[in-house]
């Protein structure tokens, strides 16, 4: 049990970065960016075709952020360049990147299990900082000794990492560009008026959105030990899953809190997955339901909660209305009484 | 300040619907002028603001600013010389942003965006300067979300941003007319104080008659794609609102017993 949730806690903070990468094109730039499915493979074959090929890890997972800010605008270029709608960009660079990816890796699965990626390197110089058995400690101490995990490297690392894209993100949103790029998503006619090339702006946002996309594919693609060009199917909904989760948990008052609660979202997502694959009768081939079944009910749940509490509200109100509302005869015989 | 020749613009060409928005249009505005149009709807009005500001291109003839020839310049390339408010009280403003925010994107008009903070902490104060000439206790609200203000409170709020940055040219299109009487009252008399004070050059278009002679030193009629009236600054000031219905139905009947002639 603790193993399962502390490895969703992993993924979940890897799966982070994809999520900002959504939240900036689905929520600040309000572009269903459907690329991610793409781009979340790309990222990954390009940083395992390079670490097969001998090249150090983070620079390969360097070049596939790159590959992924690459991707993106041409998305950007296709709706504003092209005219197309915003959907369908996004739909045709998904399954243009499905083939571009197979060359990439030239089969479909390439499997990293031997190479030296980012997290054995990572994992190779926490152990020599010899934190592990402290924590492992504490651990025991509160009865949970016999489910250590391997290392905690990959976590603070992860944490660390995912946090600074989450600050930089913030930091990014608030420059004058950044501001320009959120009010095109917002109001395009009012930032074109004020001098903003809300063409440009949507092919730099969704740069950076599917550059975060790339970024976290290429992690999970050394976290997993493979890349497969399959991997990215339904990646969108994962995304859009942790940003409504997120917000829906976690509020959305300010940038800063929005951004943290999509990093909620996708670790919650994670624990909240693999909680539900411990039930009997679910497989691992049911996981895309489950995941369409968590958005269904995290886009439905609080409304219906919301318009519920609002009913009551209301009914509620009527009756204290009508109990001042003299009857005919009510109101007669209440005078009488008296 | 702003010439603009022989505009020309015709919508759905070669089809049944085809509309002759603007017929050879000219107009010349000096450094300062504040020109009123009115017009029916359909007279062009909101065509030849769009031509201005670069929405639209014209079909023929030149738009041109501070002598620079602008016909073909983009729009938000344009915007760095126009400031505009639009009529509805929404449109000017990004609604999921705060009001300081909202002001830091406003300020960039006439600047190159960077990577620099867009509200900074000098900005902050002279964004609270700008907003205490409002008198709408904005300058206290700087963290609200524009979204939450009331439609009269984000038309100001546009009209500020749209000219505390002094642009070459100003456009107002019917910015008073989704508000409520008094609401419309407060914001004409923004626009007096704003324009009088960075003597603005402004293009105006209103329906209310009363306001396009209360504003402005030039005033330009309006109808079918034409520019059929100018009054100037002489004319304007012993203009009545029935000396210019007058003076409408005087050339409009013109017109039509010329086309009566013509047909007969």
């Amino acid at each position: 049990m603790f193993t399962a949730i502390f490895g969703s806690l992993e993924s979940g903070i890897i799966y982070a970065i994809m999520a900002l990468g959504v939240y900036l094109s689905f929520r600040i730039l309000d572009f269903p960016d459907l690329t991610v499915d793409g781009s979340f493979v790309t990222g990954a074959a390009v940083a395992a075709v390079m670490i097969v090929n001998g090249t150090n890890p983070f620079f390969a997972t360097v070049i596939a952020l790159v590959i992924g800010f690459l991707a993106g605008c041409i998305t950007g270029m296709l709706h504003t360049i092209g005219k197309i709608n915003a959907l369908l960009s996004g739909i045709l660079m998904m399954i243009a990147l499905y083939s571009i990816n197979l060359r990439i890796m030239g089969r479909s699965n390439i499997p990293l299990l031997n190479e030296e990626t980012a997290f054995t390197t990572v994992s190779s110089f926490w152990e020599k900082l010899g934190i592990d058995p402290m924590l492992n400690k504490g651990l025991e101490l509160i009865g949970l000794g016999d489910s250590l995990p391997s290392t905690w490297g990959i976590l603070f690392f992860m944490i660390i990492v995912t946090l600074l894209i989450k600050f930089t993100t913030d930091r990014f949103l608030k420059t004058e560009i950044g501001l320009a790029v959120r009010a095109t998503g917002d109001n395009k006619r009012m930032i074109r008026s004020f001098s903003a090339n809300t063409n440009m702006l949507v092919i730099l946002g969704l740069g950076l959105s599917n550059a975060m996309v790339a970024f976290s594919g290429a992690l999970i693609a050394q976290y997993g030990s493979f890349a497969d060009v399959g991997m990215g199917i339904g990646m969108i909904i994962i995304g859009l899953a942790s940003v409504i989760i997120g917000e829906a948990l976690f509020g959305t008052k300010t940038i800063a809190r929005t951004t943290l609660a999509v990093v909620g979202g996708a670790i919650i997502y994670r624990i909240v997955v693999s909680l539900a694959l411990r039930v009997e009768f679910l497989e691992t081939g049911d996981m895309k339901l489950i995941t369409a079944t968590i958005v269904i009910l995290a886009l439905t749940l609080p409304k219906m909660i919301e318009s519920h509490r609002e009913k009551k509200r209301k009914k509620q109100k009527h009756k204290e209305i009508m109990m001042d509302i003299p009857m005919e005869s009510g109101g007669e015989q209440r005078a009488a009484a008296k | 300040m702003l010439q603009l020749n022989r505009i020309h613009k015709v919508f759905n060409e070669n089809t049944p619907d085809e509309k002759i928005a603007l017929d050879d249009v000219d107009l010349s505005m000096n450094s300062g002028d504040f020109v009123t149009v009115i017009g029916s709807n359909g007279a062009g009005k909101s065509t030849l603001m769009n031509i201005i500001s670069g929405v639209l291109l014209p079909d023929t003839g030149m738009v041109r600013i501070d002598g620079k020839d602008v016909s073909l310049v983009p729009e938000y390339k344009r915007s760095k010389l126009i400031g505009r408010v639009f009529q509805d009280p929404m449109a000017g403003t990004a609604p999921a942003m705060t009001i300081e925010e909202n002001l830091a994107m406003a300020y960039s008009r006439n600047k190159r965006r960077t990577f620099r903070k867009g509200v900074t902490k000098s900005r902050r104060a002279y964004f609270k300067e700008v907003l205490e000439t409002l008198h709408l206790g904005l300058e206290d609200r700087l963290n609200i979300k524009v979204g939450l203000l009331s439609g009269g409170e984000r038309q100001a709020l546009s009209l500020l941003m749209a000219t505390f940055t002094e642009p070459a040219i100003l456009l107002l299109d019917e910015h008073t007319a989704a508000l409520d009487p008094s609401r419309a009252e407060l914001i004409t008399n923004l626009t007096k104080e704003i324009v009088g004070k960075y003597n603005l050059t402004t293009l105006m278009v209103t329906h209310n008659m009363q306001q396009a002679l209360d504003l402005g030193n030039r005033l330009i009629m309006m109808d079918k794609g034409q520019i059929i009236l100018k009054v100037d600054e002489q004319e304007k000031k012993h203009l009545t609102v029935d000396k210019l219905m007058a003076e409408f139905q005087r050339i409009r009947g013109e017109q039509m017993a010329n086309d009566r002639a013509l047909l007969s």
